[in-house]
């Protein structure tokens, strides 16, 4: 049941004077002697932050998330994300003294254990990739792809080549083209062929000397493999370029084909999709790249290294290094659970979790196809793409509709309206953690839903504690932060 | 598999649902000649029992760490049990963006609360909902600094900005032919004079960091007074237990003010995840890199939260999105919340006092110890930079192995403006240093020392 | 302002031209094509343009489209107070909700615009 008073925002429950006491008194004497810090610098107001007791603390957060929906409490087909169940064992793990203390300012020596896991991930990472260079320190996709073109570009560099365009064809993720405009390239975006794949003849119209990069997601975002990407490759190799394979979608190939083996010459992976860190409200992700062995000497720095005849773990700098991308070694704390689960589940077990998804996921399509439209085919991977353009024409219903009512059934919307190519776009990933008769209650929602009165469908959500918030005004006025009543 | 769902029977129902005799039939959309066949070279499937004994061995032992008197940016602070309690439910921990704003209300609640909450202790007018961390920060500062006054020529940065947040800038920045232009220190802090000497016309801002890499106070007020007067914005990288003593990135008058949010409840981790804090003056919001919620109403007339202006970012914006920025740092957002809810004001202020006379008291008897000084003495808040007669790189060892972990040396850092100081050592105290290990480390030095 | 008499980008700005100074503003079908538009950012006077040029933006929740120069020339006054007043956009898009003046460089661009037919033949290739 919702509190509701609880549920206020923290500065509307402040009370002066509530508080909690946290720290003790000081157990050290003054001194005299220093330098004493000038008026010029000293606050002259108490900070106006909220002032709360802990028990009212922790039934305000404890009813906000009950407003959530989450992979632990429902199913959560979010499209290229990827919700899959998080192992409890991995947040104990990750606990552990030396994972979860270490100040990155530790010496090597205080630390061989971190760096011996660290060192091995590097490893996994190459093999499950085929390719043998690995970098761990980006925090999410979006700057796996960002470090990789900057990687790429020092190479280029190096080579005393002028590249300067990026291509990737309309159904990529927003992150790839944001990702090449930082990194300071020309973007180019492709149409794509009809049918979901990429055009090779639109690709070779656009390929010359200034080609640097083509970004392709594989399975791509219609959850279909780029069955060319072999030529793709080619293409690009042919006119010195290099091919980056966005690895949001590793989870529906691990160990059935690697991005180094079908041509791909640098990828990320979304440690927290495809190897389960728990995705955090947001975040924390970890995005790792790897590369092929003639990019790794411009790998950022630091990488792990093992001196075997020492048995040592160090960090040392890449030759060519484009130097570093974030301050500190990489988001650790993510980067371990990918490793636990990797350990978990072993090469078979990655192989069979990739089979559950493709399998999930084609079931969960032949389930729903006769009432909603798939345009690109009756085959998918570990996703496919749905449109809801047949409703919206016959009944007015959208796929946010769709989405919102699908929430009063007790399932988490898709993917909606992305990718842009396809109208009314949803995007379903089952993911391999879910059970048959998951699948099943959720293609018997939807069904239900599509046959539903339109103003039904319309009105949705109607059992959640808001419904369709008012972006236009938000958006015109933004509010952001809560102010004080003027009183 | 170790998660075991659907029974052989079951598998076939599907397999006939779809039309398919095998799972293997399914992966012919790979070409034949691009699947590996080959299992995967991993070591073998691990039970949960197996693995947590082999990681207890690897990542248990901390034998060999030493009392924690390191600083340089991430700090050893005390985390109040509330904010594992809270941050570690499913609800937040196993949840998403939340671009369904009906199904996502705890989140998007909480994360205009951290909004607030930061905008507060920065004194700013707006804050994002995270960014990576605090070096990436400082890097989309000056991005949007470029954007607010279109100017792309040149940035300057501080020589006592943390060295390792300028490199990351040297990398974000080294294919756009922005110049970066450092100031040498002066004594350990920039001086106004060589300030405006850097600031050109074509300057889209100056970077800052109060307190400075070095542990010291810079006259924020007077560097952006020179960013101001030459049309350029005013970037200061703050510690965020610093306001709960000093004065904030707003008292100052900054115009964007970015922090490493770690010591506001996230453990070190090695260095990640950590919490990117982004503030900036309000006008500014619609440049601002990363997500934002907003408050609004729902059809009804309720009040509630929503994603707000997304068309900054790379999912509509694409190419011209104000960062490519996607998957953030929200759990660490929110254990700032949690964690500045539970200590409010008086509990920072004295984390912030603590912190600062136990700094106080150790640089005070550390300085007792025959060959060992202040580097600078002017004052300082939690850190500061000790100069002995040893080289840093064998007093920290040395040091380690007595059972007390000091640092980084900014000698380590191959970066301009840290030169002459091969025998200097930060330390860096907080509220969970005791006088007991404070005394044991000046002890620990002593001896060190003596025996050269 | 009478439709029929102004010239059109593809891009689906209008323009009516005085002398040589040319007032563009956005079309109904494309704030139509847009949704609710919750944000516009206006050039700076003074600002030169070439045809195609960005000059400003126009921003709805889930979009964001450039406004583009349709000639060349530089900006000599602005609609400051629509900003403050986006339902101007589909209230009055031809008349109050004008968005810029230029001083043209080259009026004979002029001609490479569509006429209103032209345009509205346009409209429908984009098949809506
Ligand atoms: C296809 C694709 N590419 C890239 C990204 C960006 O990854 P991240 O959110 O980890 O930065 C995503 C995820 O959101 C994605 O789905």
């Amino acid at each position: 049941m919702r509190n509701p008073t609880a549920t206020k925002l923290l500065f509307e429950m402040s009370c002066a004077g509530r508080g909690t006491q946290v720290f003790p008194e000081s157990d050290v004497p003054e001194v005299s002697g220093l330098a004493a810090i000038g008026a010029e610098f000293l606050a002259t107001e108490p900070l106006p932050l909220p002032e709360i007791a802990e028990p009212d603390v922790v039934r305000h957060f404890v009813n906000l998330s009950t407003l959530n929906m989450s992979v632990d409490s429902h199913f959560y087909p979010l499209g290229s994300c990827t919700m899959k169940y998080n192992p409890k064992r991995h947040e104990r793990w990750a606990r552990l003294p030396q994972a979860a203390g270490s100040h990155p300012y530790q010496s090597e020596a205080q630390i061989q254990g971190l760096l011996s896991v660290l060192y091995e991930l590097q490893g996994m990472l190459a093999e499950i990739a085929g390719l043998p260079g690995v970098s761990l320190h980006p925090a999410a996709g979006a700057q796996g792809e960002f470090t990789a073109l900057l990687t790429a570009a020092a190479y280029f560099r190096d080579r005393g080549e002028q590249r300067t365009r990026v291509l990737f064809p309309a159904s990529a993720h927003g992150t790839n083209p944001a990702s090449a405009a930082l990194a300071g390239f020309e973007c180019v975006q492709l149409a794509g062929g009809r049918d979901g794949f990429v055009d090779l003849d639109e690709l070779r119209a656009q390929l010359d000397e200034r080609t640097a990069v083509f970004m392709v997601t594989n399975p791509n975002t219609l959850g279909l493999f780029e069955r060319d990407i072999r030529q793709v490759s080619e293409l690009l190799h042919s006119v010195g370029g290099l091919v980056y394979i966005d690895g949001a979608n590793m989870n529906a190939i691990l160990g059935r084909t690697r991005p180094g083996d079908f041509g791909g010459d640098m990828m990320h992976y979304n440690v927290h999709k495809t190897f389960t860190g728990p995705h955090g409200a947001g975040g924390p992700g970890a995005g790792p790249i790897a590369v092929r062995d003639f990019l790794a000497p411009y790998l950022p720095a630091p990488v792990v290294t093992w001196d075997a005849a020492r048995n040592w773990y160090s960090l040392s700098v890449p030759e060519k290094s484009i130097g570093k991308v974030r301050t500190f070694f990489g988001n650790v704390g993510i980067l371990l659970r990918g490793y636990f689960y990797i350990r978990t589940l072993g090469g078979r077990g990655l192989r069979e979790a990739s089979e559950n998804a493709v399998l999930n996921a084609n079931y969960l399509l032949s389930q729903v196809k006769d009432f909603l439209d798939v345009p690109h085919g009756d085959r998918c991977m570990h996703e496919f793409v749905a449109s809801a353009r047949r409703q919206k024409e016959q009944t007015g219903v959208t796929t946010m509709d769709i989405a919102k009512r699908l929430l009063d059934y007790g399932f988490h919307a898709p993917t909606v309206y992305f990718p842009l190519v396809v109208e009314e776009a949803l995007m379903m990933e089952p993911t391999e953690t879910e059970s048959l008769q998951t699948l099943n209650a959720f293609a018997a929602a939807l069904r239900a839903i599509c046959s539903e009165p339109a103003d039904l469908v319309r009105g949705a959500p109607h059992t959640t504690a808001v419904c369709r918030p008012d972006e236009v005004n938000a958006a015109r006025k933004p509010v952001l932060c809560w102010s004080a009543p003027e009183c | 598999m170790a998660y075991l769902f659907d029974t052989p029977e079951q598998r076939r129902v599907m397999l006939d649902a779809i039309g398919v005799e095998s799972v293997d039939e399914l992966f012919r959309q790979i070409p034949q000649d691009l699947q590996l066949g080959r299992e995967l070279r991993l070591p073998e499937p691990m039970s949960e029992l197996a693995l947590e004994q082999e990681m207890q061995q690897r990542l248990g032992a901390v034998s060999a760490r030493g009392v924690c008197f390191l600083g340089g940016g991430v700090y050893d602070h005390f985390i109040p049990a509330v904010v594992d309690e809270i941050t570690s439910r499913g609800e937040f921990y196993t949840a998403y963006t939340p671009y369904q704003a009906e199904a996502s209300q705890g989140t998007l609640q909480a994360f205009y609360e951290y909004q607030t909450l930061i905008s507060q202790l920065a004194g700013m007018g707006v804050s994002n909902a995270s960014l990576y961390e605090g070096g990436t920060a400082v890097s989309e500062a000056v991005f949007m600094a470029m954007r607010v006054n279109g100017r792309h020529g040149r940035v300057v940065v501080a020589g006592t900005v943390h060295p390792e947040y300028r490199q990351v800038l040297e990398t974000y920045f080294s294919r756009l032919g922005t110049e970066i232009v450092v100031i040498p220190p002066e004594g350990g802090v920039t001086s106004l004079e060589a300030c405006r000497r850097a600031l050109d016309t074509n300057t889209c801002a100056l970077v800052v960091q109060q307190p400075n890499f070095l542990g010291c106070l810079e006259d924020i007020r007077g560097l952006t007074e020179s960013a101001h007067a030459a049309g350029a914005l005013s970037i200061l990288a703050f510690d965020p237990i610093s306001p709960g003593m000093l004065k904030r990135p707003g008292d100052y008058g900054v115009d964007i003010a970015v922090a490493e949010g770690q010591p506001l409840g996230t453990p070190l981790q090695y260095g990640g995840p950590l919490l990117g804090i982004f503030t900036c003056r309000s006008e500014y919001v619609r440049k601002m890199p990363g997500r934002l919620i907003g408050k609004t109403t729902d059809r009804r007339g309720r009040d509630c939260f929503v994603l707000n202006l997304q068309a900054r970012e790379q999912h509509i914006r694409r190419d011209k999105a104000t960062s490519n920025i996607c998957t953030n740092q929200g759990l660490l957002a929110l254990r700032a919340t949690v964690f500045l809810a539970t200590v409010g004001p008086r509990g920072l202020r004295q984390m912030a006092t603590l912190s600062h006379q136990k700094a106080r008291y150790a640089a005070s008897l550390l300085t007792q110890i025959p060959g060992v000084s202040l580097k600078f003495p002017g004052p300082f808040f939690r850190e500061f930079l000790l100069e002995t007669s040893m080289r840093a790189e064998d007093l920290l060892p040395a040091l380690s192995a007595e059972g007390y972990d000091v640092g980084p040396a900014p000698g380590r850092f191959a970066t301009a403006g840290l030169a002459g100081l091969e025998r200097c050592v930060l330390v860096a105290l907080t509220e969970k240093r005791t006088r007991q290990e404070i005394e044991g480390l000046a002890a620990a030095m002593t001896r060190v020392l003596q025996r050269g | 302002m009478d439709a029929a008499e102004l010239r059109y980008a593809k891009t689906h700005e209008w323009v009516s031209v005085e002398g040589d100074i040319a007032t563009v503003g956005i079309t109904a079908f494309a704030v139509q094509l847009l949704t609710d538009i919750v944000y516009l950012s206006l050039p700076t006077v003074g600002k030169s343009f070439n045809p195609g040029q960005a000059m400003g933006e126009v921003e709805s929740v889930k979009a964001v489209s450039d406004i583009y120069a349709p000639v060349s020339g530089s900006v000599v006054e602005v609609n400051s107070s629509l900003p403050e007043n986006l339902s101007l956009l589909t209230e009055s898009p031809l008349d109050k909700a004008w968005i810029v003046r230029l001083k043209m460089r080259d009026p004979a661009e002029l001609q490479g615009l569509l006429s209103y037919a032209e345009y509205v033949k346009h409209c429908d290739k984009d098949g809506h």
